[in-house]
């Protein structure tokens, strides 16, 4: 008990770190955050539940006015934006994300996470967010979906480089790696 | 810990968490029930208004935390214009304003304590179903504490990189902190079973 909420909120904290970490610009003039690694990495390491719950730790907070979001975005505000869809989609993506980590089992872990972070943390990351942007700013489907292109270089080396780290962590601490433990 | 509470004094301070939250909710609920441009308006210029009876020195502090909200105006705006519905577009942004607007200042004007008593309070009811919810607020205490934590380590490998390396800090850095963080939490998990845990102290 005592040692899986430990985990959890190491990982809510994680997820914060990592929105801190300066953005850095793609070849395409798009910024991109590390904040979108740490739902991956929730999922992919925490497997599904813990990986949610670490997710909705972490969201908690920031409705409480932590301004954890990259950017040093936070409060209630954010939860009436235009981004809303992507904050409800986090902890689906986190847990989907460790649902197919954890249906992966018989594959090595680096090919499990890597697909799992694309389908979890990128797919069905998606859908809520396109879905609230839609409602939020009256835009149409393709509209809002064809505004995320731009997005999905980056989002994919995210999800290269938290199957990357899942699998190293696999080796060095495997006891830690709750999605496989 | 940075929060984005304001530190202006301001008549809302003194009001109760739970019913800021509550007022918060109905007003939204407003807000997306009108329509016009009119009505709009004056939904943001009353929470203008409300900015305002602090002081200047508040309201600019508030039109700062909305900076991430008028890249996604202009987006609105400009694409109702190109679609030929400026209006509707118009009472979008508005609205998009004032609601964002509205929930900052209550993350401005209340205590973070304050709310995390109001997450406690709207757990009573599991609590009465005999959910154990104090390792929420167990959690709550372990990430504010684990972020600066973290956030030290990571500094502390970054500059060992940098005093051995003449190649720029790269990804790799990602597993070493990861390990010590999680190394980390495994201790503190030791340690909070060795003083008896977070079971609640009448069923142990």
């Amino acid at each position: 008990m005592e040692r899986q909420i430990t985990l959890i909120a190491l990982f809510a904290a994680l997820i914060a770190v990592l929105g801190l970490v300066p953005k850095f610009t793609l070849a395409s003039g798009i910024p991109i955050t590390a904040q979108g690694m740490g739902i991956m990495l929730c999922g992919t390491i925490l497997g599904a539940r813990r990986g949610a719950l670490a997710v909705l730790l972490f969201l908690g907070l920031v409705a409480l006015g932590l301004p954890l979001l990259a950017g040093g975005r936070g409060g209630l505000g954010v939860f009436a934006g235009p981004t809303v869809g992507f904050l409800i989609g986090f902890p689906i993506a986190a847990f989907v994300t460790g649902w197919i980590t954890e249906r992966m089992r018989g594959t090595p872990v680096f090919p499990a996470a890597l697909i799992a972070a694309i389908l979890g943390g990128i797919l069905v990351l998606y859908i809520p967010g396109i879905l609230g942007m839609t409602a939020m700013l009256d835009m149409t489907l393709a509209q809002a979906s064809l505004s995320m292109a731009p997005f999905i270089p980056g989002d994919l080396i995210k999800a290269g480089l938290a199957a990357a780290l899942t699998a190293s962590l696999y080796k060095a601490r495997p006891a830690s790696v709750l999605s496989r433990a | 810990m940075l929060t984005l509470t304001s530190d202006i004094p301001s008549p809302y301070h003194r009001l109760r968490a739970g019913g800021k939250l509550a007022a918060l909710c109905i007003a939204t609920v407003a807000l997306f029930w009108l329509d016009t441009v009119a009505g709009m308006a004056a939904g943001l210029a009353a929470v203008a208004g409300l900015y305002l009876v602090p002081g200047w020195r508040f309201f600019r502090q508030g039109l700062r935390l909305l900076t991430p909200v008028w890249f996604f105006v202009a987006l609105v705006l400009v694409w109702h214009v190109v679609m030929g519905q400026a209006m509707a577009g118009l009472v979008i942004a508005l609205r998009l304003i004032a609601a964002v607007a509205l929930a900052n200042l209550v993350t401005m004007t209340t205590r973070f304590d304050d709310l995390t008593d109001v997450v406690m309070w709207l757990l009573t009811p599991l609590r009465k179903l005999g959910l154990n919810t104090a390792p929420l607020g167990f959690a709550i205490v372990l990430v504010v504490r684990f972020i600066p934590v973290l956030l030290d380590k990571a500094h502390k490998l970054i500059e060992a990189w940098r005093a051995r390396s003449a190649r720029r800090v790269g990804w790799q850095i990602a597993l070493p902190i990861t390990l010590i963080a999680i190394d980390d939490a495994e201790h503190v998990a030791e340690a909070l079973r060795a003083r008896g845990g977070m079971s609640p102290p009448d069923d142990t």
